[in-house]
């Protein structure tokens, strides 16, 4: 079944054209990663799978209802005034949820994300991984059937990276939806997702795809093994080619 | 002992140059008129002390209820131009050209329309005058000021306009309010001292009135006298928003 897709769209903007014309098509319960250099309309794409923006050709097909679609930008994107549960609480308070049904909601959310006894806490006191972490709360909060990540972890460090990338995997295990996520880097796209996409120098195309093995969420140990890094190579091979294009 | 040091040096540097004005007046044989020594300044101070604290109070008084009025009309008017980029538009040059004539050159024609026996309100309708901009601004550029990506995120739960207001754009808004009526309580004080002079010695009773009836007589140790209390209330003043605006920051943040 078909969360979402995008069918030969493109976005032209008055500088020029951004995206496409692209294909993309999102199954149920689906990771798929989104690789490609800067510039080649990654973002633009999952503002069309968000419903944020109308392509100006092509058309996008989406099943999830209002409420039923998450984000996750590059940065937290948390509102300072708010504490961490009321950042979480967020979507559904906007959808009308009582106060205290939705604070009930964002706590259960938050410790889902390792942040019980943060609750309290506002943006300002929390480490850039906690602020992630907070982030990707306020969009489970919903129980979205499709989340899109924009480059959620590019800020930052290694290990809070991989750390957040299980984190990821095991969300997403206990309620599989599905996940888009656009990221610059090719062996997080290989571990994290059960496809990766590939796209050329903007305005982007598809320049391939590839299946990564494995099940999912990955076994202790996943990235030393030579499964991961043949796919790595694969995905580089297409990314190289997709840039000369 | 350099903490000490940094602390004391202001003060060391204002000791100087009293002493060396001091020895100066003295030695050159300035006449007082011209030029009183500080002791007689101090003498001036001491002598005029609270007549110069009504007249301060009557001042800052003045300039705090322009400020409230100015806060109160500058809000109102950002939040009905904030919701409509036309109004926007149209009030813009209108708000530009009201901040770029100088308070003094309206001045008198205020005092007309206040009526010659009201100075007081002509001094806090001029002070409210040169208030407004600054909060006007800020109001404004703070209601668009919001987070981009938060923008996107209510348009994905699809947030109404009042939401989108409430939880979003007036807290959003709400550090360059704080700056905004920051730089607006320093120019309230500008605005009403500048509206006391041009209201005359008859108009009004503020430090401007001071300064304008000791000069009249020449008594110059008394001028600088209320120049000392109107420079020791504005530093008092930046002082208390600056404390202010860091409180407000640090509860709007967490921290």
């Amino acid at each position: 079944m078909t969360v979402a897709a995008l069918r030969e769209v493109t976005v032209d903007y008055p500088r020029g054209r951004a995206l496409g014309p692209f294909s993309l098509g999102i199954g149920a319960g689906e990771i798929v990663a989104l690789v490609g250099p800067s510039g080649c309309g990654k973002s633009t794409a999952m503002r069309l799978l968000a419903g944020l923006e109308a392509p100006s050709g092509g058309t996008v097909e989406r099943t999830p209802g209002r409420g039923e679609t998450a984000v996750v930008f590059q940065a937290p994107t948390l509102a300072p005034w708010l504490s961490a549960r009321a950042n979480a609480a967020l979507p559904l308070e906007l959808a009308g949820v009582r106060r205290a049904e939705a604070a009930a909601r964002a706590d259960e959310a938050l410790a889902r994300v390792g942040l019980a006894g943060a609750e309290a806490a506002r943006p300002a006191q929390l480490s850039g991984g906690m602020a992630m972490r907070v982030s990707l709360a306020r969009a489970l909060v919903t129980g979205p059937k499709l989340l899109l990540l924009d480059e959620p972890f590019a800020a930052l460090d290694e290990i809070t990276r991989r750390a957040l990338a299980d984190d990821v995997l095991a969300l997403w295990a206990a309620a599989k939806p599905a996940i888009v996520f656009v990221t610059h880097n090719v062996e997080e796209a290989v571990y994290m997702a059960s496809r990766v996409v590939v796209m050329t120098k903007g305005p982007g195309r598809t320049a391939g795809e590839v299946a990564a093995t494995g099940a999912l969420p990955r076994p202790e140990g996943f990235r030393t093994t030579p499964d991961f890094r043949t796919t790595v190579e694969a995905v580089s091979a297409l990314l190289a080619q997709g840039m000369a294009a | 002992m350099s903490r000490l040091l940094r602390a004391l040096a202001p003060f060391v540097l204002i000791a100087l140059l009293l002493a060396g004005w001091e020895a100066a007046c003295r030695v050159l044989a300035v006449p007082a008129y011209f030029l009183p020594t500080p002791s007689a300044v101090i003498q001036a101070l001491a002598a005029d002390g609270p007549g110069l604290l009504r007249s301060a109070w009557n001042t800052l008084s003045m300039a705090l209820i322009a400020l409230l009025v100015a806060s109160a009309i500058a809000q109102a008017l950002a939040l009905v131009v904030g919701l409509s980029p036309i109004l926007e538009r149209a009030v813009r040059p209108l708000a530009v050209v009201l901040q770029v004539t100088p308070v003094v050159a309206i001045a008198p024609l205020v005092l007309i329309w206040a009526g010659l026996d009201h100075a007081g309100r002509a001094i806090v309708a001029l002070a409210a005058v040169v208030a407004f901009f600054p909060i006007f601004s800020g109001a404004v550029t703070g209601l668009k000021a919001a987070d981009p990506d938060l923008e996107r995120l209510f348009d994905l739960y699809g947030a109404g306009r009042l939401q989108r207001l409430t939880r979003l754009r007036l807290p959003s808004a709400l550090p360059y309010l704080l700056e905004g009526h920051k730089v607006a309580a320093g120019l309230a004080v500008i605005g009403a001292v500048v509206a006391e002079f041009v209201a005359g010695s008859g108009g009004s009773q503020g430090l401007a009135w001071r300064i304008l009836e000791a000069g009249n007589r020449l008594q110059t140790a008394r001028m600088f006298a209320a120049l000392v209390v109107l420079g020791v209330m504005g530093a008092v003043l930046h002082a208390a928003l600056e404390a202010g605006e860091r409180a407000g920051l640090r509860w709007w943040r967490g921290r």
